[in-house]
């Protein structure tokens, strides 16, 4: 494959997307790398977003290449990628990971179907204490096997369960695309124990005052589109 | 000699990472270790002062970076205690003048060195926390129990889990024992419920610790001083001893029994 398709560069509305073919990624990296070198100019202070396809990166490697990027004054704000190991990665990084493209045509058969809210008994599986700043986002259920700290978020298409101490700011039945509305009203949300900063299910929203807020385990649903605490027991 | 390198970082300023540094590498060189502080707040440096060695800078850690100066040209020798030096940030330049590949250079520079070094993080979490953290073998993360150093602190130690630093170690700065038992102050329990991870410090307040930094005598060096020695208990613990933790109920330092039997407050 020649290399100039293996590294394709298109100008963004805002900032600039760089496309990586599949090979070798310490070989891409270092292609990625000249390309940008000899256009230093160019790239100076750009917002850079990264397709890497099917990459499948670690954190090591994304913050290597985020600092080395970095050096070069182009700030890299956006991965996207079919993998969902680097998808991951850039979650926990803080990185975008998806962009708007505004070239609905181009869009491949697969890109849409990954769209599809993921359907049924499947949840992304977090297993770690989210921290201040960290935020999980998935349109479908999450699992979060750890505490969700203050100034932690998680936003759900699906349920949210948390099995551990819940006390940051959590979504559920929303829309992960657009952000704080939804449409999903039997969406729930379940936590040891329950004393979030914010509460949302589909478009209802809380901010628990402290005798709003349950130190065991509870789930939290819509009944009539208002919230509704019950203890969270096996049935 | 292989050296570790440890970084001090907090993500909240004004919680007293540069005395840690200066107290933990004064304590470390005290236990006959060979101990280089880094200052690494380019452009706000400032540890230089806290050590009492700022007339003494000739080259800093830029000058080394860039080549102006070798390495040992820019390490100033503590006088009052054997085997202490400090690598001064610059105070004209700014954070971008250095790149955590820089940072990790001079750490590999360094390592035959000496057997400690301790780089002093600047607040925040871009450039000069991310040049801070590049090298490091082990971070120190430091809080004050209140609740903003806390909510930053929590930040910052799931930016190391995420760039897989591995977990990091908590120093809780100024803990005021009777405001604790007040209820009008976290305790080490609250902090370590939310931050959870493991606990390697408690240090009282201590007015001493002010008193000393203005005058570039890190509290370490003061013997009567239950700040200095809960920094020389850390200092033990980075050696790998296992030293009880204080207990903070004990009265204070030499000068508050002093002040009580004078009829002062």
């Amino acid at each position: 494959m020649p290399t100039s398709s293996l590294v394709q560069i298109k100008g963004l509305r805002d900032g600039i997307l760089i496309t990586l073919g599949s090979g070798e990624w310490d070989y891409i990296q270092a292609l990625l790398f000249t390309q940008i070198d000899e256009r230093l100019g160019f790239f100076t202070g750009a917002k850079l977003a990264l397709d890497v396809g099917s990459h499948s990166l670690r954190v090591a490697n994304m913050t290597a290449l985020r600092d080395k990027l970095s050096e070069r004054e182009i700030s890299l704000w956006a991965v996207v990628s079919e993998s969902p190991k680097t998808v991951n990665t850039a979650q926990l990084l803080g990185l975008a990971t998806r962009i708007s493209m505004q070239r609905p045509n181009e869009g491949s058969p697969k890109k849409a179907k990954e769209k599809e809210i993921p359907k049924g008994n499947s949840a992304l599986w977090v297993e770690k204490t989210l921290r201040s700043g960290e935020r999980v986002k998935y349109a479908g259920n999450i699992i979060v096997m750890g505490d969700v700290n203050p100034g932690a978020e998680i936003m759900a298409g699906g349920n949210i369960l948390v099995w551990g101490r819940l006390r940051g700011a959590v979504y559920a039945g929303v829309d992960v695309e657009k952000g704080h509305t939804g449409q999903n009203k039997d969406a729930f949300i379940c936590a040891l124990t329950m004393t979030p900063s914010r509460l949302q299910i589909a478009s209802e929203i809380k901010n628990p005052t402290d005798h709003e807020k349950f130190q065991k385990a509870v789930k939290v649903s819509l009944k009539d589109g208002k919230f509704h605490a019950e203890n969270w027991r096996e049935k | 000699m292989s050296a570790k390198i440890i970084t001090v970082t907090s993500g909240k300023g004004g919680v007293g990472k540069t005395t840690a540094i200066a107290s933990l590498g004064i304590a470390l060189a005290s236990l006959g270790e060979k101990v280089v502080c880094v200052d690494g707040d380019i452009g706000l440096r400032n540890l230089d002062v806290i050590m009492g060695l700022e007339n003494r800078i000739v080259y800093d850690i830029v000058d080394v970076v860039e080549g102006r100066c070798r390495l040992r040209q820019a390490m100033i020798r503590d006088k009052r205690v054997p085997g202490l030096f400090l690598i001064p940030a610059a105070q004209t330049r700014d954070k971008n003048a250095l790149s955590p590949s820089d940072m990790i250079r001079l750490g590999d520079e360094l390592r035959p060195e000496v057997d400690w070094v301790l780089i002093d993080s600047p607040a925040g979490i871009e450039r000069g926390f991310k040049n801070s953290i590049a090298a490091a073998d082990r971070v120190l993360v430091l809080t004050n129990p209140e609740i903003s150093a806390v909510r930053d602190a929590d930040r910052v130690i799931g930016i190391l889990e995420a760039e897989e630093k591995g977990s990091p170690e908590l120093i809780i700065n100024r803990v005021n024992y009777e405001m604790v038992q007040n209820g009008e102050m976290l305790s080490t329990e609250d902090v370590l419920d939310l931050l959870a991870i493991k606990l390697i410090g408690v240090v009282p307040e201590d007015k001493s610790v002010l008193v000393a930094a203005n005058q570039g005598m890190p509290v370490s060096l003061d013997n009567d001083s239950r700040a200095g020695q809960a920094f020389r208990n850390i200092a033990m613990r980075l050696t790998g001893k296992e030293v009880p933790f204080m207990d903070l109920a004990e009265k204070d330092g030499f000068w508050d029994k002093f002040s009580k039997l004078a009829g002062g407050n």
